[in-house]
């Protein structure tokens, strides 16, 4: 049977606004800090997780870090590459292919933004099957819209419902000083008067645009022994990729959450009812929705009305986004690498007042580009 | 160029082999689709092969240029010239009646109208001398 791998460190750079600093800056500033968590420094360092920097990122960052790794993984799904990273990792550490992994984001999404909150389109000649749909003017947070109409029209989701959602990671938000949107209390009132930036979705339904870098350190449990923090297990993993233009994607609004948490849960040996904590990849509301009916936590339609009971919230009966997510908390131009630390806190029970009491078993579902991809994790001490 | 052209400009399709024939095809009033002759499936947009069986065996068919609305935005929000000038707009998956779906923008409709299920039809606005772009319309105002 192949070994057991952990993740033995979490670190996190300078996040919100860090107008003074680079992206590949905010990378080495969390490597740093999850190797010193874990009590391994960068010589030790010989697998690399990484995407979004550059075309050829692993180059450039490998020489940035001053690192010569012998493997490298660059797969870039959108956010939830670094879910796809963790699952890649173990299977190149079981392998022996390398011995140490870094799984790493950094970001200047905040300060380097070419368009709006609202996501405008990008203006570039529009070539291979984007040349079908760039004329009409269908932006980042339009085609999010478009899954949430349809999921209206078949299940009679409500915006009320959505509002919910926010509110929840608003609520988390309040008990972690490190979120955007701590101290700034929002009620289920005013998102649903926020202004409306694609029909059905309002300001209030969209993720917040910051700044800032994380990482998470893997390696065997064998190793794990002999390190400073307390070893959190990858009990499984899953991926899947259904689309990447809206037009395309043949099960609208079915995420492809379905394929990659059923294989991380088969793995794992789990149900959803013993997952303890969730965190799930919220750019925007009907992320959350959409990856909870997908998943198994509720039935198809059922996702709304239990984001409306408060399931969601601090002391609800399925604590997610307990950082406050990225509605509430950080969204570093993707997001992926802050379920896995937020999840590996609880695990730890580091958490504060926002702890979820006895977190034993955690699952992370990374969603990528326009609903297109999505990796599961799940993690468990 | 109309004003329209120059301002979509950095939007229109960089046409290639592959999608040369579809944009022929609508500046002759035609939309058209892939069929397959190995499965019977149509696909859109247009691959050499199909989609569904990777057969090569492929021909260009007019679509009837009807569907219905599967579903919709009204885009508020785009700082992006030309879109900005137009907001709101409505921009639709459609479902054509011949088994696929397109992504498009409603007009001649209201936001307020607009609705999952509505039936469409395709009108056709040329934009350059090369250019002719589809769009769909309610079919049976009345």
């Amino acid at each position: 049977m192949a070994q057991r791998i952990c993740i033995v460190g979490i670190g996190e750079s300078a996040c919100g606004n860090v107008p003074d600093q680079t992206a590949l800056q905010l990378h080495q500033q969390a490597a740093h800090a999850a190797l010193t968590d874990a009590g391994l420094g960068k010589s030790d360092v010989d697998g690399l997780f990484s995407c979004g920097a550059d075309w050829t990122h692993p180059l450039l960052l490998a020489e940035y870090l001053g690192l010569r790794p012998r493997h490298v993984d660059s797969t870039q799904i959108g956010g939830a590459s670094w879910e796809l990273f963790v699952a890649h990792a173990v299977a190149a550490l079981q392998a022996g292919r390398c011995t140490v992994a870094l799984v790493v984001h950094g970001s200047r999404a905040r300060g380097e933004a070419r368009q709006p909150r609202s996501g405008g389109t990008v203006p570039r000649p529009p070539r291979g099957p984007e040349q079908f749909e760039a004329a009409y003017g269908l932006t980042l947070t339009g085609k999010f819209a478009l899954a949430t109409r349809r999921h209206m029209h078949e299940y009679g989701t409500t915006s009320r419902q959505l509002a919910a959602v926010a509110v929840a990671a608003n609520r988390w938000a309040q008990r972690n000083p490190k979120a955007f949107h701590h101290g700034t209390p929002l009620r289920l009132e005013d998102a649903l008067r926020s202004r409306m930036v694609a029909d059905p979705l309002r300001r209030s339904d969209c993720c917040v645009r910051t700044d800032g870098g994380g990482a998470v350190v893997l390696t065997t449990e064998e190793r794990a022994r002999n390190l400073r923090r307390p070893p959190i297990a990858v009990l499984g993993s899953g991926e899947a990729v259904s689309h990447l233009h809206m037009s395309q994607w043949s099960d609208l609004p079915d995420l492809a959450a379905r394929d990659s948490a059923r294989r991380a849960f088969e793995q794992a040996g789990i149900h959803p009812a013993e997952v303890d904590v969730l965190q799930i990849y919220d750019a925007f509301t009907i992320m959350v929705l959409l990856s909870l009916e997908a998943m198994g936590f509720c039935g198809r339609g059922e996702s709304g009305p239990l984001a409306e009971s408060g399931a969601l919230d601090p002391g609800g009966a399925l604590p997610t986004n307990t950082d406050g997510g990225a509605l509430a908390a950080a969204h570093p131009g993707m997001r992926g690498v802050f379920l896995l630390i937020e999840a590996v806190r609880q695990l730890r029970g580091e958490c504060g007042d926002r702890q979820v009491p006895d977190a034993r078993l955690a699952v992370c579902n990374g969603v990528g580009g326009y609903l297109s991809s999505c990796a599961t994790v799940v993690l468990g001490r | 160029m109309t004003s329209k052209a120059a301002a979509l400009a950095a939007h229109l399709p960089v046409i290639d082999a592959e999608s040369q024939p579809f944009w022929a095809g609508t500046r002759r009033r035609k939309f058209l689709l892939r069929h397959c002759n190995a499965c019977g499936r149509n696909h859109f947009y247009p691959r050499h092969a199909c989609p569904h069986c990777w057969s090569a065996a492929c021909e260009w068919r007019a679509a009837a240029g009807t569907g219905r609305i599967f579903s919709y935005t009204v885009i508020h929000e785009n700082d992006s010239p030309p879109f900005r000038e137009w907001l709101p707009y409505i921009v639709a998956l459609v479902d054509l009646a011949d088994g696929v779906r397109v992504t498009t923008n409603i007009v001649e409709c209201t936001p307020d109208a607009v609705h999952v299920g509505m039936p469409v039809e395709v009108v056709y606005e040329d934009i350059t001398d090369t250019v002719t772009l589809p769009q769909f319309r309610p079919l049976n105002p009345f």
